[in-house]
């Protein structure tokens, strides 16, 4: 399986070209979404702009120890993608699949994170749509605050989900040893899409979370 | 050998150490009341994170010119899209309450 991209496709001149082809294909793919996850947090700074007391009140809602946790987790998962492309690159092909079952289960467990949390809010009534009972002067913008959690979050899992997905494909490929130092940009593409899913937490986790907590 | 050179275990552990000592760095000034600093904080600390996300797990750091300049395209927009949103916003003598605009889409 090694010999199957020892020819590069005929478009291109050398491996170099078509590796940096696919590579830039990729981050046109993660321009977009850029876009997407951007006008979502444009929203955000408009609200919170119009709302500061509001969206202070309503993030004291969120559970900031498991919201820190699953930062924590996402964050490892990229060590471990950036360890499975490493592994990808010294032709290491069990350590390579090992590396993304591993980026995998944390992924997965990040989800059932998310999971319980959404849970503790269904419980609390802060489910706009749903369940949304709460008292108070800004309960119609801490409302709004909560839309936005659920749609950010909830849109974000799904990447993630996808990601998990991906990343089952690519391990199960390279445990049956079809990457190598010669080629392993299918490895490469699927951690780029996972560590710019890590991004979007990165910045989603100070905005839901860390609003006011002083 | 597609000319790739392989990132070091050591500099992937360090940068995931630095990760998740600016991931605590933000936590801990979330408690301390810094008023309009504290967003200022976590943003700039989550902007630390993704620049070694990006430099580094995403290997920018390692990658030829166009491909900085595909990443940085994304970014830039967002600066446009955050910049005349903003100015908009920040612009006007006040701000529209809730009561006033559902008035307003209420047939």
């Amino acid at each position: 399986m090694t010999d199957k991209h020892a020819l590069t496709a005929e478009q291109f001149d050398d491996p170099e070209q078509e590796h940096e082809a696919s590579t830039l294909g990729m981050w046109v793919f993660l321009g977009t979404e850029v876009l997407f996850f951007g006008v979502l947090f444009a929203s955000y700074a408009v609200l919170r702009f119009n709302y500061p007391e509001a969206f202070a009140e309503a993030s004291r809602h969120a559970n900031i120890f498991l919201g820190t946790v699953n930062t924590a987790i996402l964050l490892t998962s990229s060590l471990t993608m950036a360890l499975a492309i490493r592994s990808a690159q010294l032709s290491k092909h069990k350590l390579t699949a090992g590396f993304l079952l591993l980026t995998i289960l944390l992924g997965i467990l990040f989800l059932g994170i998310k999971g319980v949390e959404y849970y503790g809010e269904y419980e609390k009534q802060l489910v706009p749509g749903l369940n949304f009972v709460y008292e108070g002067d800004n309960a119609q913008s801490i409302k709004l605050f909560f839309y936005l959690y659920f749609i950010m979050t909830g849109v974000h899992a799904i990447h993630v989900i996808i990601g998990i997905g991906t990343l089952a494909v690519i391990a199960v490929m390279a445990w049956r040893e079809w990457f190598s130092s010669d080629y392993f940009t299918p490895v490469e593409l699927v951690g780029l899409y996972w560590h710019f899913v890590d991004i979007v937490w990165i910045f989603l986790y100070p905005f839901l979370y860390l609003v006011s907590r002083g | 050998m597609i000319g790739q050179n392989v990132v070091s275990l050591k500099t992937y552990l360090l940068v995931w150490a630095a990760l998740l000592f600016l991931l605590l760095v933000s936590v801990g000034s979330a408690y301390v009341s810094l008023g309009p600093f504290n967003v200022v904080i976590n943003f700039l600390i989550a902007v630390g994170k993704a620049l070694l996300v990006l430099s580094f797990f995403m290997h920018l750091k390692y990658a030829g010119p166009l491909t900085k300049v595909f990443a940085a395209a994304g970014f830039f927009w967002l600066l446009l899209l955050f910049g005349l949103t903003m100015s908009d916003y920040s612009a006007r003598s006040q701000s529209i309450s809730f009561e006033k605009m559902i008035h307003l889409y209420q047939e």
